[in-house]
């Protein structure tokens, strides 16, 4: 079990650095640095050249490299030059309610699809079961930005039902309970977006999952000495098909993390991904660099808590 | 004359059906996958057909003021967004250019995943761990965002650069299929037969083994493209997908960020979001058709 973990913990170190190397060759493609925000007809130029250099924009790549590298593992991703601010700050900001919205997507995901696995599977062939198949189909199929926008036109400007931008009323001050709601009231419509967008791998799994146990001998055996089908569902199917959902939650995590920079972004929400759109309009490339960097450890530890739930969950795979 | 029938009877039993006959079954069964395909032919004609021929894109592009967000009807069915331009011209062209960019984003990976999948899945060794090295790696970077970042440092930037920056990031999920599926076809006897009465590897990997896997590959290109779809009007809708001069159904959505345009004027971005719904919702529909007539374990459920 330890080792399964630590021996994915160093495929990942590769990765990374294979990911910065590339975050950190793109970054210097970009054009303008820190300094071009500053300059006006009126700035000397020698003046900006003594800051490069001060800098250390002027030394060769792998020199400026292993300091972005050095900083960015002492948590210290430089300064954004837009909001003349520490880049660490600005992302633990945002870091926090994308941090909410995500949590509140994957209770409502699994809220929706649990539920409807199950009652699909259950009810296999039946008229309920082709609803819910037809239900994931359309999820499935329908793009992420037409969802929202569409969630946005209807039920935020028509029926005025769900605010229509931002993370919180101005009119609340921190700690009350008007501001703990407005904050929740801010994140669900985005939440419930997500969810119903990622909810049909989950129903698909589980409906499957639960068909195929259905046929096992030990349900047979349950059925034979008469145990009511209720309890066979509860105690025998349920507990066994409901187990590997748990290992989905490492790829929700992914595609929560792209999900984000159209929701965020539709839903005028200021978390990550937002940060992330906003910081490319304005070629901020020290805020992107560390974005990019951070999604990209953040997907590979989704999938690594996925292969974790998975051998803990099935002791099958753990002895690979 | 009995005899006759006899014979004939035996024979249809005898013959199972071909690919092409359960595609056509597959496809009668189902009404609305039926539906699907012919609407999907028809629009996708529609739109060359119509661009090439009825729509002159200067005056299109055309701004004039007095049309400002004229409304449904009128002078334009559709009406007309903040510069007065024609939206049904402008979704027509955008969902020419749309289709365009998928199905040459399709064929690019396809034909890019497929050889590298076959390489892979046939030969093994260190070529196949290169290879599934690179695709692990590009599972498991954030690769929307990195499109994004490409788009934004390209100088001169263009509707190829856009199509080769997505292909670079998509090729490696029919890669990865192609070389499982290579891999376990590469053990079966007749590769073995074939490998022993010394056919080349080349026509063992494209004339024997590609051909077996032909059906799972129309099913995988056909979602490709759907997927490719979804992604490219995304990216157009965030404004970095197709260069400002190829206008794309995702350049009309992304009117709607403009919350006065979201709210009150619907005709400009609401027809768009609705045609991108349907072109999604069409070709997945048609890909599980084909899942379903390539796949005999998913026809009996």
């Amino acid at each position: 079990m330890w080792k399964t973990i630590l021996r994915r913990l160093f495929i990942m170190i590769p990765q990374l650095f294979v990911l910065s190397i590339l975050i950190f060759i793109m970054a210097k493609f970009m054009p303008g640095d820190p300094f071009t925000g500053m300059i006006t007809p009126e700035t000397d130029p020698t003046r900006i050249e003594e800051l490069r250099e001060k800098a250390g924009l002027n030394d060769p790549w792998y020199v400026q490299y292993g300091r972005w590298v050095g900083n960015a593992l002492q948590g210290d991703f430089g300064k954004s030059y837009t909001f003349q601010r520490d880049v660490s700050d600005i992302i633990g900001e945002r870091a926090i309610n994308t941090f909410y919205l995500s949590f509140l997507s994957v209770f409502l995901l699994y809220l929706i699809a649990i539920p409807l696995g199950i009652l699909a599977g259950r009810y296999q062939s039946s008229r309920l079961d082709k609803t819910i198949i037809l239900y994931s189909f359309v999820t499935y199929a329908i793009p992420t930005f037409v969802l929202a926008l569409v969630f946005l036109y209807f039920l935020g400007y028509q029926l005025h039902w769900f605010p229509t931008s931002g993370s919180v009323d101005i009119k609340y001050e921190e700690g009350t309970w008007g501001f703990f709601w407005s904050k929740f009231y801010h994140i669900l419509l985005p939440a419930i977006t997500y969810a119903i967008l990622g909810t049909t791998g989950i129903i698909q799994y589980l409906r499957s999952e639960i068909i195929d146990t259905k046929a096992m001998d030990y349900v047979r055996t349950a059925r034979s000495k008469g145990l009511p089908m209720r309890k066979i569902y509860t105690k025998h199917i349920f507990r066994n098909s409901l187990l590997p959902i748990a290992a989905f939650l490492g790829f929700t995590i992914t595609g929560l993390l792209s999900g984000s920079i159209f929701i965020e972004t539709i839903f005028g929400y200021p978390g990550m991904g937002q940060l992330f759109i906003s910081s490319i309009a304005s070629r901020d490339y020290s805020v992107i660099t560390a974005l990019v960097l951070l999604f990209g450890f953040l997907t590979l530890l989704g999938s690594l808590l996925s292969d974790i739930i998975m051998s803990i969950v099935d002791p099958r795979i753990r002895i690979e | 004359m009995a005899k006759k029938v006899k014979r004939k009877k035996r024979k249809h039993l005898s013959s199972s059906p071909t690919a092409l006959q359960i595609l056509i079954r597959e496809f009668k069964k189902d009404k609305l996958a039926l539906f699907s395909l012919l609407s999907l032919v028809v629009v996708m004609f529609g739109v060359f057909f119509w661009t090439y021929n009825f729509i002159d894109q200067e005056s299109l592009m055309r701004i004039s003021l007095q049309d400002r967000y004229a409304e449904p009807g009128g002078k334009f069915l559709l009406g007309a967004d903040q510069g007065g331009k024609d939206i049904l011209g402008q979704l027509i062209v955008g969902a020419k250019n749309s289709i365009f960019i998928a199905i040459a984003i399709t064929l690019i990976t396809g034909v890019f995943g497929i050889m590298v999948g076959l390489i892979c899945g046939y030969y093994g060794g260190w070529i196949d761990n290169l290879f599934m090295r690179i695709i692990d790696f590009f599972i498991t970077i954030p690769s929307l965002m990195l499109i994004i970042v490409f788009v934004t440092i390209i100088p001169k930037y263009t509707e190829i650069h856009f199509i080769l920056i997505m292909s670079l990031f998509l090729w490696t999920g029919t890669a990865r299929l192609v070389r499982s599926k290579a891999l376990s076809e590469s053990k079966r006897d007749y590769v073995k037969a074939s490998k022993t009465l010394g056919t080349s590897d080349f026509v063992i990997i494209f004339r024997e083994i590609l051909p077996n896997l032909s059906s799972i590959l129309i099913v995988e290109l056909t979602l490709n493209f759907a997927g490719n779809v979804g992604i490219e009007t995304g990216l157009s809708y965030l404004g970095f997908g197709l260069p400002k001069s190829t206008p794309s159904l995702g350049t009309l959505v992304s009117y709607a960020n403009n919350p006065l345009v979201l709210q009150q004027y619907w005709w400009v971005w609401l027809p768009a979001s609705l045609f991108i719904l349907f072109m999604m919702l069409a070709i997945n529909y048609v890909g599980q058709a084909l899942r379903r007539s390539a796949d005999a374990r998913q026809r009996i459920s």
